[in-house]
């Protein structure tokens, strides 16, 4: 029998004197340090265009004779300032970090909901010919929807808590996730199948074993976006009515044309989005260690 | 038996032999390990259009026989593999394994696939414990044996491997042990080498003829490649072009144990790779004719 052995790369150079991985890790340096140091100038021309213009020519109480007028457009002193104030005074309806943690439990348990759900459902359609083509049409028709007008909905019979808020997330995250799984169902290798027939896998070990991790690369690229879905359901439903929340606090800051409030909770919701997508990410990479280059959304 | 038949004879004296073994079974002990017997195998198209695969095929294969089914592209000879694997269904005719006619995919059948059918989201170890585990074996003895069996196809130390980080060649390794592990009583092989190079499909080739010799399995392997299928087998099978049925069936009587990279230069080698040619080429001609009238049309 042959052995294969354990593959070997050669790393040792050219003998020529001259350190050609030494010289690469230079020259990526050098590039990582300037796309960093124009990113920051990008960054600070920018905020300092806002907020020079927004201080040019003004002169009188007026704001309105400024080149940009702060009151409409904001001005980026004045939302640190409005940030600072939320964490050190707290906002009108609370604390800021309770503003922060309703509307996170709100977006994680829709978001686990809806992907959960989408899973169940598109996994069910996707293998069973009959009940997707009774159920295509409604479905269909229901994502042709805007299903924000839901929210409305919601809020009447759900109230003003936290379960409202669940619910437009859930609808907004089911749709995603749903038709990724369907059709990650659908686009299983045949021979993959086949050949775990063959091996003598029953129907359940086949939706176990191979349906689903080969749908798992579809199921995860639709995390994502679906997670930014569910931020928008639960920040819509505390708009359309809550006692607490980040959507409150751009609603109320909009109720008292505090421009520099919506901006600043905008420059939180980015912050968390952000957060969050990094454990997506996370997650993505756990769950799908075993390829290497997963379907995932387009990215810069 | 089939061996006794000679080697040129047409398509009539072969079904004719192949009912001199089919009597000489019934009053023996065991049935043959395969036989196919008047299968048509039909498809639909999406579109509605039927589509014949195989036209009237008869085949037989005795235990422990290695038998190489040889056609041009398009000539159903990936359907013969998926009838007898019981994943199809003969349209018309019978299908029989080991005397029991095939009525879902059966225990005892193995198939290694033309394209990579190995779990990608699986190790080495766990691909390969796929098949005792799908069977009701416990994880711990499933384990065991999968690493002997990584062993035996040379790929020791790549237990925690996934497949995307191998080559083809050590993947289609994979793919030998996680059907060998079954210990299947039938091979099927759909091409299994084709996509590999030269050199590699070589070794392959012979580590296929040693781990054959060891498990003792009726093989159908089917391929394109006349040298490939003489070198292998006891029996080379011509299959026309589509739809396929029989057009000659050659003994092999090169010496065992074969090396795939020597046998060729074997004079009656030689002999066979011309006969079976001969037989081969006008299907070959047939069947590029109708490519070029698709393509054309």
């Amino acid at each position: 029998m042959i052995r294969v052995t354990a593959p070997a790369f050669a790393t040792d150079g050219i003998a020529d004197g001259f350190d050609y991985d030494q010289e690469r890790k230079r020259a990526r340096d050098r590039r990582r340090v300037l796309v960093l140091v124009l990113r920051i100038a990008l960054a600070i021309f920018v905020v300092g265009a806002w907020e020079l213009t927004t201080r040019l020519g003004c002169h009188g109480p007026d704001s309105g004779t400024c080149a940009v007028d702060p009151f409409f457009f904001g001005q980026p002193s004045g939302i640190w300032s409005q940030l600072v104030r939320w964490v050190q005074v707290g906002t009108a309806q609370g604390p800021l970090w309770e503003q922060i943690a309703v509307t996170l439990e709100e977006t994680v348990l829709g978001f686990a909901i809806g992907v959960i759900l989408g899973i169940i459902f598109g996994v069910a359609l996707g293998r069973n010919r009959l009940l997707s083509d009774v159920l295509g049409p409604y479905i269909k028709a229901m994502n042709a929807m805007p299903r924000v007008v839901l929210g409305s909905i919601f809020t009447i019979a759900l109230g003003l808590e936290i379960p409202s808020k669940v619910a437009l997330a859930v609808v907004l995250v089911f749709f995603v996730v749903f038709f990724n799984a369907f059709q990650g169902v659908r686009e299983v290798d045949r021979d993959l199948l086949a050949n775990a027939r063959i091996l003598g896998a029953s129907q359940r070990q086949l939706s176990r074993h191979v349906i689903l991790p080969s749908a798992l690369s579809w199921i995860l690229a639709s995390l994502h976006t679906s997670f930014g879905f569910a931020l928008v359901g639960a920040i819509v439903g505390e708009y359309l009515g809550a006692r607490k929340g980040i959507g409150l606090m751009i609603a109320t800051a909009q109720g008292t044309f505090n421009a520099n409030g919506v901006f600043a909770a905008m420059f939180i919701l980015a912050v968390v989005a952000i957060i969050a997508e990094w454990f997506v990410t996370r997650l993505e990479n756990f769950l799908i260690k075993w390829r290497p280059n997963a379907i995932t959304e387009v990215t810069i | 038996m089939t061996r006794t038949c000679g080697t040129t004879e047409s398509l009539y004296v072969v079904a004719v032999c192949a009912q001199g073994v089919r009597t000489v079974t019934e009053g023996g002990a065991k049935a043959e390990a395969i036989e196919l017997r008047g299968v048509t195998k039909r498809f639909v198209s999406p579109s509605g259009k039927s589509f014949t695969a195989l036209r009237d095929l008869d085949l037989t294969v005795v235990p422990g026989e290695f038998t190489a089914v040889v056609g041009p592209t398009g000539c159903g000879k990936s359907t013969t593999l998926a009838l007898i694997s019981g994943l199809e269904a003969p349209s018309v005719g019978t299908v029989k394994v080991f005397g029991e006619p095939v009525k879902s995919v059966g225990r005892s059948v193995g198939y290694v696939f033309q394209r990579d059918a190995v779990f990608p989201w699986k190790s080495v170890l766990d691909n390969v414990a796929m098949g005792p585990r799908f069977r009701g074996v416990d994880a711990e003895k499933a384990s065991t044996e999968a690493r002997q069996w990584i062993g035996r196809v040379g790929l020791d130390g790549f237990e925690r491997y996934y497949p995307h980080q191998l080559s083809g060649g050590m993947r289609k390794r994979v793919a030998l042990a996680q059907t060998l592990i079954n210990q299947p009583r039938i091979l099927l092989m759909d091409e299994p080498f084709s996509a590999l190079d030269v050199q590699t499909r070589a070794l392959m080739e012979n580590e296929l003829l040693d781990l054959w010799a060891s498990t003792g399995a009726s093989v159908v392997f089917v391929t394109h490649d006349l040298e490939e299928a003489i070198g292998l087998a006891d029996r080379v099978i011509v299959i026309t072009a589509g739809p396929g049925t029989v057009k000659g069936t050659y003994k092999v009587d090169l010496p065992r144990p074969r090396n795939i990279a020597e046998i060729r230069f074997h004079p009656r080698f030689v002999e066979l790779y011309e006969e079976i040619w001969n037989d081969l080429r006008d299907e070959v001609l047939v069947s590029y004719e109708r490519s070029k009238q698709r393509v054309a049309s």
